[in-house]
C-alpha cells in the first residue's frame, strides 16, 4: 500500500514537471486576434528559428505586465498592447527599451525608421497594427440599417440593447461624436470638465439599454446571440465573426476610433534576447502583410499596404474591411494615446462611479 | 409527515400546498445543474434548446462539444485519430493539460490540508486543549474571509518570497488550496470527533497500548469516515477554485475551473457546457461515496436509520 | 486546604498533571497553526500593510537591477523643515526641480507622478513634462515651473506632495470611504461624480442582507420537510441540497447566465407560452436581480443544512401538546414550533450573510454594471487600475467588516458548531 502510494505520488509529480526549452511567451488580447498572430508570427518564427513560442491571452495584457513586473515575478517575454499604455509603462519604467536599428529594412532598402508609420516606433516599443474600434451591428435585428455613430445613441428609430466596452476610453470619444462634436474637436473638449460633464450626459440616455463587455471576443458573441443589436468592438473581431463564421454582422465605420497596437519587452523578462529576435521578425514588411490576411487590421508599415491582398479563404479582399481604407475614414477619430495616459485614471474613476449608479 | 387523519380540509389543502412550494423549491436547487447536460448535446453552438432539440429530432443532438474538449489547443486537430493524436492530445489539448493540472495540485493540496486537519483535529477535540475557541476561529478564517483578500494577499506574498524561483511547479497554488481546505477539514472531523467514544481509548490504554499504537488501531478506522469526507471537501474546494488561482498562479498554471473562466470570456461555446456536465457528474458521484461512507459510519457506531 | 499524598496543594498536583496533557494537545495543533500563520495570515497582514504605506513617492526601485533609491528627498527636508500652510518659496522651488532632475535620472517621474495623480487628478502628466526638460531648468525656479505648467503653483499639489512625502499615509483609507484632504488638511468628500465606494458598501450590505433574507424563506420550509421525513427519504431529498453544493461555482454561476439572459431558456419558454411578448423579455441577466437569484441558489445549501440540524434536534411532543390543549396549527407553529428553530436561523443566516458579503465571481459574470459588489472593485483596483494601496484600503475595510460578524456569530452560535451535514 505505502509503495503503491508512493509510485502514484511520482507518476503524478513527473507528470507535473515540463522540461523547459528555449521558448518566449507572447502575451495578446486572445480570440481570433491571438489565431492571427499564430499563424502569421509565431508559426513562421518557430520553423525558421526553432524557437517555441507559447502564446498566453488576456483582456488587457498592459495591466498583467505592469502588475509582473512591480511584484518581480515577470513571466511574459513579449506583450501586445495598446499605444497610451505602451508609452505609458514606459514612462514609469517598466519595459525594456528596444533598439530600432535591429528592425529589418523594407524590401525596397527604405530603413525602417522610414517605413513603419508616424508614431509607430516608440523608445520601448514597436507598432505591429492599426486598428480600431467600431460599431457593429446584426442585420437580422436591424430591419433598417444604421449608418452613423448617431444611430448608436438613438433608441427611437433603433430600438434594442446596445453593448459598449467597460472602460473610459473610446466610450467617452464616441459619446462626444454621436452629441455634434467634430472629430478635430472631441480631445480639446474632453480636456474639461464641461466636455466629460457632456459625455456621460450623452451616455446617460442609453445607460438602461447597454451590456458591458470587456473581452473582445464577447461583442461578436452578443450580437450573434442577438442579447445586443449594436455593439463597440475591435474591428476585426467582427470581420472575422461575418466573414470566418457567416454571422450576419456589419460593421458601421462612422466615428471609428484608431490606435496602434505595439510589441514591448516588460523589464526583467526571462528571455529578453529571443524576445527582440522575435519582435524583429514578426515586424518585418511580409509578415506585417500575412497578419492581414487573417484579421483585418492595417499593417504599421508603409511597405507592407502593397502586399496585402486576400484573405485566407483566397476569396474576401481585405483593403476595403482596413480601417484605414479611404472609404472608411470619413468621420474618424485618431485615439490621442498622450490625452489617456494622463487622464486614464481619473476617467476611469469617473466612469466607475457613474456605472454604479 | 404524514397528515393525520383528524385534519381539517384546510390543513388537507395547506399540507398538499406545502408539498408544492418544497416541490418547486428543489426544482430551483436542481434544475439550472440539471439543465446543462441536454444543452451540452446540441448539435448548434447556441445555448438554447432548438426547435430540432424540442422535438428530439436526433439530428439535433451531436457530441461535438465533447469532441472539442480534446482537440482545442492540439497542434494536429484534424489529422487521423491514431496513437500520434492521442499523444498529441495528451501534450496539447488545452482542456486535457487543465485536467491534469487540476487532479495534481488538488492531490497535494488534499494530502497537506487532511494531514495537518486532521493531526490538529485530535488537539482540539481534547478538553484540555488551551485557547480552544481563539485557535479554532484563527484555523477556520480561511472559509470566512473573502476569497478576493485572500487571493490578493497570497499574489504579494509569494511574488516576495519569489516562490517560482523555488522549483517546485505548482507550489504556490498548492499550498494556497490546502490553506483553503483546511477549515473543511478541522469541522468534519471535529464533528466526527465529537461522537467519538473515548472510553475505547481508555480501554486499550488499560489493555497495555501505546498512545500511538491506540490511535492506529482503535481512532483511526473509527474517525476515518469522518476524515475521508473532509478529504473529498478539501478535493472539491481545490478543484472548483478560481478566484486564487486566476491571481496566483503561473500562465501555464492553468486549471479546469481557470479554462472555464476563460472560455466564459473568450470562447463562448457550449464546450463549457460538456466541462460542466462531466463536473456535474463527478460530484454525484462524489456525493454517493459521502452519502456511503456516512451510512457506514453509522452502522459502525450502532445506530441505524428507523 | 485539600493536598496530594506527598503533600502539594490538590490545585497545583491537578494543574501539574494537566499540563502535560495540554502541552500534548497543543503540540497537536501547532503545525497547523504555523501553517496557517505563515500561508495566510502574514500575507494578508503584509498586504493591508500596503494601504498604509505607499512609497510611490518615496522611493524608486530599479526594476531591472532591482537596487531601490530615495527620491524627492530635497522636497521632503523642505516640508520638514516649514510646517502645514507654509507658501512654498523659492527654495522649495528650487529642491523641487533638483529632484525632478534625479527623477529624470531614474525614470521615475511617472511613478512619482502617478503617485500625485491618486490625489490630484492630471497631476502625472506635469511631472513627466518637467521631469523631461529638468535639466534646463535655470532659477528663478518657481517662475520656470509656473512656465512649464500654471498647476505648479496649486496649492492642492502642494498639499498632495506634502501628505506623499510621508510614506506611510492614512490618505488611502480616506479615499475608500469617498473622503479627500482639502487644501488646508482637513478632511472633505470627494466631488459627488466621483463618489463610488460608499454607494458600494452599502450596496453590498443591502444586497447581501436580501440574499440572506430570500435563502431563508426558501430554506425554511424545504428544512422543516427534510427534518420530519422519515430518515430514508430525507437522505434522499438531502441529495437534492447537497448537490449543488458540490457542483463547481462557475457550472452553477453559467447555468444561471444561460436560464436567465433575455434570449436563455426561461425567457424563451415564457415566450413560447405566451407570458410575455417578444419584445418585452424580462431582463433577468447582468443586473442586480441576476446577482441576487444566482446568489442564493449558491448560498442556499449552507442555510438549508444549520436549520435542518436544529430542526432534527425538535421534539415533535410539544407541537402534539399544543395541538392537544386546543391551538390551532398556525398558533403551535408560531408560539411553540418556531421560536426553536431560531438558533438555526441565527446561524444559517449568519454564514450565508459573511459569505455573500465577500463575493466575487458570480456578480462579476452575471452582476453586470448595477449588480457589482466591493469585492469587484478591489479587483478592478488590484488588477486594472494597479492602485494596489488603495485596493488594500478597501480590502481591510471589508475584512474588518467581516471579523466583527464572524466574532458575533463565534459569541451567538460558536464556532464549533459549526455544521456542514
Amino acid at each position: 500500500m505505502k509503495l503503491k502510494t508512493a509510485l502514484l505520488a511520482t507518476a503524478l509529480t513527473s507528470v507535473g514537471f515540463v522540461a523547459a526549452a528555449q521558448e518566449v511567451t507572447v502575451m495578446s488580447w486572445g480570440g481570433a486576434y491571438t489565431k492571427s498572430q499564430v499563424e502569421a508570427y509565431h508559426k513562421p518564427f518557430t520553423a525558421e528559428t526553432g524557437i517555441a513560442i507559447n502564446s498566453v491571452d488576456s483582456d488587457n495584457p498592459a495591466t498583467p505586465i505592469k502588475a509582473q513586473v512591480e511584484a518581480g515575478n515577470v513571466t511574459v517575454d513579449v506583450a501586445d498592447v495598446e499605444f497610451s499604455d505602451a508609452v505609458r509603462l514606459c514612462d514609469e519604467g517598466l519595459l525594456e527599451e528596444i533598439d530600432h536599428s535591429m528592425l529589418p529594412a523594407a524590401p525596397d532598402g527604405t530603413a525602417a525608421a522610414d517605413d513603419f508609420i508616424d508614431g509607430a516606433l516608440q523608445d520601448c516599443a514597436v507598432a505591429n497594427i492599426v486598428w480600431s474600434t467600431v460599431f457593429a451591428y446584426n442585420k437580422d435585428n436591424n430591419p433598417t440599417a444604421p449608418d452613423s455613430i448617431d444611430d448608436f445613441f438613438n433608441l427611437a428609430d433603433f430600438p434594442g440593447k446596445r453593448g459598449l466596452r467597460k472602460s473610459a476610453k473610446a466610450t467617452l470619444e464616441m459619446a462626444l461624436m454621436a452629441d455634434g462634436v467634430p472629430a478635430a474637436e472631441v480631445y480639446g473638449i474632453l480636456d474639461t470638465d464641461e466636455g466629460v460633464d457632456r459625455a456621460f450626459a450623452k451616455l446617460d440616455t442609453i445607460k438602461a439599454d447597454i451590456v458591458w463587455w470587456e473581452a473582445g471576443a464577447q461583442p461578436p458573441q452578443l450580437l450573434a446571440d442577438g442579447e445586443v443589436v449594436m455593439s463597440t468592438a475591435y474591428n476585426g473581431r467582427i470581420f472575422n465573426a461575418a466573414i470566418a463564421e457567416n454571422q450576419p454582422l456589419e460593421v458601421v465605420w462612422d466615428g471609428q476610433i484608431l490606435d496602434f497596437d505595439l510589441f514591448v519587452v516588460p523589464k526583467g523578462a526571462p528571455n529578453k534576447e529571443e524576445a527582440m529576435k522575435f519582435i524583429a521578425f514578426s515586424t518585418d514588411t511580409q509578415r506585417l502583410a500575412d497578419q492581414a490576411s487573417w484579421i483585418s487590421y492595417g499593417p504599421a508599415r508603409k511597405s507592407s499596404g502593397a502586399l496585402v491582398g486576400k484573405y485566407s479563404d483566397g476569396t474576401t479582399d481585405m483593403a476595403t474591411h482596413m480601417p484605414t481604407a479611404a472609404e472608411n475614414l470619413g468621420n474618424a477619430l485618431v485615439n490621442n494615446f498622450e490625452f489617456w495616459v494622463d487622464k486614464d485614471a481619473e476617467l476611469n474613476e469617473r466612469f466607475n462611479a457613474w456605472l454604479a449608479k | 409527515m404524514a397528515l393525520p387523519t383528524h385534519a381539517s380540509t384546510l390543513e388537507r389543502v395547506w399540507h398538499y400546498t406545502y408539498l408544492t412550494i418544497c416541490a418547486l423549491i428543489f426544482l430551483f436547487l436542481i434544475a439550472p445543474i440539471l439543465i446543462v447536460i441536454p444543452l451540452s448535446f446540441n448539435a448548434e453552438p447556441y445555448f438554447t434548446f432548438t426547435e430540432k432539440m424540442l422535438k428530439f429530432d436526433p439530428t439535433g443532438f451531436s457530441t461535438r462539444w465533447y469532441d472539442l474538449l480534446l482537440t482545442f489547443g492540439m497542434n494536429e486537430p484534424d489529422a487521423v485519430r491514431d496513437s500520434k493524436w492521442w499523444v498529441d492530445a495528451w501534450n496539447n489539448a488545452a482542456w486535457i493539460n487543465a485536467a491534469k493540472n487540476s487532479i495534481i495540485i488538488g492531490f497535494f493540496a488534499t494530502v497537506i490540508a487532511t494531514t495537518l486537519g486532521t493531526i490538529a483535529a485530535l488537539g482540539l477535540s481534547r478538553p484540555e486543549m488551551p485557547g480552544r475557541r481563539i485557535i479554532m476561529a484563527i484555523l477556520i478564517s480561511p472559509m470566512i474571509v473573502p476569497i478576493i483578500i485572500t487571493a490578493t494577499g497570497l499574489f504579494f506574498f509569494y511574488s516576495s518570497i519569489k516562490i517560482q524561483d523555488w522549483g517546485i511547479p505548482y507550489l504556490g497554488v498548492i499550498l494556497a488550496h490546502a490553506t483553503l481546505g483546511i477549515p473543511f477539514v478541522i469541522i468534519t472531523v471535529t464533528a466526527t470527533l465529537v461522537g467519538f467514544d473515548h472510553s475505547l481509548t481508555r480501554a486499550a490504554a488499560n489493555m497495555g497500548a501505546s498512545p500511538t499504537r491506540t490511535f492506529f488501531k482503535v481512532q483511526m478506522p473509527l474517525i476515518l469516515p469522518g476524515v475521508i469526507s473532509g478529504a473529498l471537501f478539501a478535493f472539491v474546494t481545490s478543484f472548483d477554485e478560481v478566484v486564487v488561482v486566476l491571481f496566483v498562479g503561473g500562465l501555464d498554471e492553468q486549471t479546469i475551473p481557470r479554462q472555464m473562466w476563460n472560455g466564459i470570456r473568450e470562447q463562448i461555446s457550449p464546450a463549457i457546457l460538456s466541462v460542466a456536465t462531466i463536473l456535474v457528474i463527478i460530484s454525484i458521484a462524489l456525493l454517493t461515496v459521502v452519502e456511503l461512507l456516512r451510512r457506514r459510519s453509522e452502522k459502525l457506531r450502532g445506530m441505524s436509520p428507523q | 486546604m485539600l493536598t496530594t499524598v506527598d503533600g502539594k496543594p490538590l490545585k497545583e498536583a491537578l494543574a501539574y498533571a494537566q499540563s502535560r496533557a495540554k502541552r500534548r494537545a497543543f503540540l497537536l495543533v501547532l503545525p497547523l497553526l504555523v501553517f496557517i500563520v505563515v500561508s495566510f495570515i502574514f500575507p494578508i497582514g503584509q498586504m493591508l500593510y500596503k494601504s498604509v504605506n505607499n512609497t510611490g513617492f518615496t522611493i524608486s526601485k530599479d526594476f531591472g537591477t532591482g537596487v531601490s533609491t530615495p527620491i524627492m528627498t530635497n522636497l521632503a527636508e523642505w516640508f520638514e523643515e516649514n510646517p502645514q500652510g507654509t507658501e512654498p518659496t523659492e527654495e522649495a522651488y528650487a529642491a523641487l526641480a533638483a529632484d525632478l532632475v534625479v527623477l529624470r535620472e531614474l525614470k521615475a517621474p511617472g511613478q512619482a507622478g502617478t503617485r500625485i495623480n491618486y490625489e490630484l487628478s492630471g497631476s502625472r502628466s506635469m511631472f513627466t513634462k518637467a521631469a523631461r526638460r529638468a535639466q534646463k531648468l535655470e532659477p528663478p525656479f518657481k517662475e520656470a515651473l509656473v512656465e512649464l505648467d500654471e498647476d505648479w503653483a496649486n496649492p492642492s499639489l502642494w498639499q498632495a506632495m506634502r501628505t506623499a512625502s510621508n510614506a506611510v499615509t492614512v490618505n488611502f483609507y480616506l479615499a475608500a470611504l469617498d473622503r479627500k484632504r482639502a487644501d488646508d488638511g482637513s478632511v472633505t468628500m470627494v466631488p459627488e461624480n466621483r463618489q463610488v465606494y460608499v454607494t458600494l458598501f452599502k450596496r453590498t450590505l443591502l444586497l447581501s442582507l436580501m440574499i440572506t433574507f430570500t435563502c431563508f424563506i426558501l430554506a425554511f420550509p424545504i428544512a422543516h420537510l427534510l427534518a420530519t421525513l422519515p430518515l430514508r427519504k430525507s437522505n434522499l431529498l438531502m441529495i437534492l441540497v447537497l448537490l449543488p453544493f458540490w457542483t463547481s461555482l462557475l457550472v452553477r454561476t453559467t447555468s444561471w447566465m444561460i436560464v436567465l439572459q433575455s434570449q436563455g431558456v426561461l425567457n424563451d419558454a415564457m415566450v413560447a407560452t405566451g407570458i410575455i411578448s417578444d419584445e418585452n423579455r424580462i431582463q433577468m441577466m447582468y443586473n442586480q436581480t441576476g446577482t441576487v437569484i444566482a446568489m442564493t441558489h449558491i448560498l442556499l445549501p449552507f442555510m438549508v443544512l444549520p436549520l435542518y440540524s436544529v430542526m432534527s434536534m425538535i421534539n415533535p411532543s410539544y407541537v402534539r401538546a399544543a395541538r392537544s390543549m386546543g391551538a390551532t396549527s398556525w398558533t403551535a407553529f408560531r408560539r411553540i414550533y418556531f421560536p426553536q428553530t431560531v438558533p438555526g436561523i441565527g446561524a444559517g443566516a449568519l454564514l450565508v450573510f459573511i459569505l455573500s458579503v465577500g463575493y466575487y465571481i458570480t456578480p462579476a459574470l452575471v452582476g453586470g454594471a448595477d449588480g457589482q459588489l466591493i469585492s469587484n472593485l478591489i479587483a478592478f483596483h488590484m488588477t486594472k487600475s494597479l492602485n494596489w494601496s488603495l485596493a488594500a484600503a478597501l480590502a481591510a475595510i471589508l475584512l474588518g467588516a467581516v471579523l466583527v460578524l464572524y466574532w458575533l456569530y463565534d459569541r451567538l452560535i460558536g464556532i464549533d458548531n459549526l455544521k456542514l451535514g
